[in-house]
């Protein structure tokens, strides 16, 4: 049981390149922390100098009220589950569990107590003989978190831990990992890079980019009022749609302060399609180009009426111009239909220009 | 999975598989061959009258103390290369696996001894260990040693472990790295969050999962240190001195060559190509089907 304290915290590689540009992240005891962010932006980093295989260049790394800085692995009292689960191929699925105990000197037959109550936790009684290779994904991926539990520690860590396993099983491992950290309540540091994963499980959610912490928060409040226009882009799927204010159409809608604001961001299941405009809300007209039916839901690829530069936030995102909307599944526009779609006063998201800044209207 | 080439003609393949049944058959069978009616022949003195004596040459030679010599001491000269060469190697893969600056530089310098040939190999030591030549056989004499492997035969025996265990040394040390590059670096990360010690970490995780590398170092250093180090021992000690470093690769070629017993010769060579089969059968036994972990 502890608490993770980052203060300050920065990674500089000996060649001049700042991985980490001063992080601050408070985990209370037995909460469940998801640092999420793309690949690059520094997540992975940073947990494995909480987990100690990467060395601190700045700041202090706080575990229990003890700063680990200086601290082996071995010593700061943490389990780790790797993307891979590094499980050990020579040994079977017991003894890859026993491994960490062994080493701390535990007598063995309160080594086989605990692992014989991972594997019963786990479902893994049956297989306690296999070795590794002879395991599905899922269940190396649960002799991983097997390998973590029986150590009892104070803090767990996981390196994205799901994304070997095929769509299904990591629905359903993301569920078992939560519910089983729930239970433990022990403090855990989660990484991903998948949003949905993210929002799922966190208490608190760290979005991350280049190094930097974007916000920090609860997942919901993050979802509905975010900090930037980076995490407005990366955490909802589809992405928030962000549009500039330059243009006297949208301006013209907007009053107050809100019209001083230079980006516009809108979601996707916000938009209604109506010829009406609620009070102070926006309303659209677009063109139909593409059309997404799942079942539940229908997703609208619109192209606005005149050539406007949507912001792209991150990389990769939709062509300049393009709006998502969400409609329920029972509706389908034609393709090439003109519709108006509107969205009211208190959906609207507004950033400062530069996009680094929200901006409470 | 269909693996067989289908041919049109039934001369193809046979055509094309016969240079290399040519070459094996010029350059291997015939000579083995020959190596075989050979060792069942007595040449007389002066090589004027050749009678067939069944098996005699090999009754002989199992007569011979001075030949199970020679076999216990080539035994005991491979285990000794093998295991030195096998135990330097994988220590100098270990330090050179870490991530180091320049460490391709010294990757490539270790790996270059593999290039000097063993007669080269040869004279190299006794540059530096030569009784009156070699400098570090000044070293050892200042340091009280009493060095003379020109008249001591242990010493002798030594100085050819030494020499021809330091050529083996690279080639060992080059699939060492690679097997150890092969283990991913989360499996040892795992070991240290796991609380193993690096010592610990060697002997429960490194060693267990280089085991199938080592094992086929094994039998190649053996091979090695049984047919390959004549060109060693003949630049360095030529069997000597008295018999103390003739193995029994070296047999065949002083009794034969220097001796004049072909005969007896042949029928050691017989007896390696017997010990060469058994040799090879074990590795494409065990290697092809990898030594599981």
């Amino acid at each position: 049981m502890a608490n993770v304290t980052l203060r300050n915290v920065r990674k500089t590689y000996p060649g001049g390149f700042e991985a980490i540009k001063g992080v601050n992240v408070d985990v209370a005891d037995g909460q469940f922390c998801v640092l999420v962010g793309p690949s690059g932006c520094g997540k992975s980093t940073l947990l494995r100098m909480v987990a100690g295989l990467e060395t601190v260049t700045g700041g202090e790394i706080d575990i229990g009220g003890r700063i680990v800085n200086q601290i082996e692995p071995a010593d700061r009292d943490i389990a780790m589950v790797f993307q891979n689960y590094a499980l050990y191929p020579h040994m079977s699925v017991f003894n890859n569990m026993a491994y960490g105990l062994r080493n701390r000197g535990m007598k063995e037959a309160e080594v086989k107590t605990r692992v014989d109550e991972a594997a019963r936790v786990l479902e893994l009684t049956a297989m306690l003989e296999r070795k590794p290779r002879q395991l599905s994904g899922g269940q190396r991926q649960r002799v991983a978190m097997g390998r973590a539990i029986v150590r009892q520690p104070k803090v767990f860590l996981f390196d994205e831990p799901l994304s070997n396993l095929d769509a299904k099983l990591r629905i359903a491992m993301r569920v078992e990992i939560r519910k089983l950290q729930r239970r433990l309540s022990t403090t855990s540091i989660y990484v991903t890079h998948d949003q949905l994963e993210a929002m799922t499980l966190a208490d608190i959610l760290v979005v991350m980019n280049g190094g930097r912490v974007e916000q920090v928060g609860n997942p919901l409040a993050i979802y509905e009022k975010p900090a930037t226009t980076f995490v407005a882009s990366f955490i909802g799927a589809p992405p928030m749609n962000l549009m500039s204010i330059r243009s006297d159409e949208i301006k013209s809608q907007l009053s107050g302060s809100a019209s001083e604001a230079g980006i516009l961001g809108i979601r996707p299941e916000d938009f209604v399609i109506t010829d009406q405009t609620p009070a102070g809300g926006v309303a659209l007209p677009l063109t139909v180009e593409a059309i997404e039916r799942v079942g539940a839901e229908t997703f609208v690829y619109g192209s606005r009426a005149q050539d406007e530069q949507r912001i792209a936030a991150t990389p990769g995102e939709l062509p300049p111009g393009e709006v998502i909307v969400r409609i329920p599944g029972t509706e389908s526009p034609a393709i090439g239909a003109k519709i108006r779609v509107a969205v009211v006063r208190n959906k609207l998201h507004l950033f400062s220009g530069d996009g680094r800044t929200r901006i409470e209207a | 999975m269909q693996k067989q080439a289908i041919f049109q003609s039934k001369l193809l393949p046979y055509a094309l598989v016969a240079p290399q049944l040519a070459i094996v058959l010029i350059f291997f069978y015939w000579p083995a061959l020959q190596a075989v009616i050979q060792s069942f022949l007595l040449q007389d003195a002066f090589g004027l009258s050749t009678t067939f004596v069944w098996f005699e040459n090999y009754i002989e030679l199992f007569k011979d103390p001075a030949y199970f010599a020679s076999i216990l001491r080539t035994f005991f000269f491979s285990f000794a290369i093998a295991v030195s060469s096998l135990s330097f190697a994988l220590l100098l893969a270990v330090m050179a696996d870490k991530p180091l600056r320049g460490s391709m530089l010294y990757r490539t310098l270790l790996i270059w001894p593999y290039a000097v040939a063993p007669p080269v190999v040869g004279v190299l030591w006794i540059f530096m260990l030569h009784p009156s030549l070699g400098v570090l056989a000044r070293y050892l004499r200042a340091m009280g040693v009493d060095w003379n492997p020109l008249l001591d035969g242990d010493q002798a025996a030594a100085l050819i472990i030494l020499a021809a265990a330091w050529k083996q040394i690279s080639y060992n040390f080059l699939f060492f790295l690679a097997g150890l590059q092969a283990i991913p670096k989360s499996v040892f990360e795992a070991a240290a969050i796991d609380g193993a010690r690096p010592m610990r970490r060697f002997w429960t995780v490194t060693f267990p999962l280089l085991s199938p590398t080592i094992f086929f170092l094994l039998v190649v250093n053996i091979v090695y240190a049984f047919f390959d180090t004549f060109g060693i021992i003949d630049t360095m000690t030529r069997g000597g001195p008295g018999t103390s470093t003739v193995t029994l690769v070296y047999k065949v070629y002083s009794d034969g060559l220097l001796g004049g017993n072909l005969g007896s010769s042949a029928a050691q060579s017989v007896i390696l190509m017997i010990m060469v089969i058994v040799l090879t059968g074990i590795q494409f036994r065990f290697v092809e089907r990898k030594v599981t972990y």
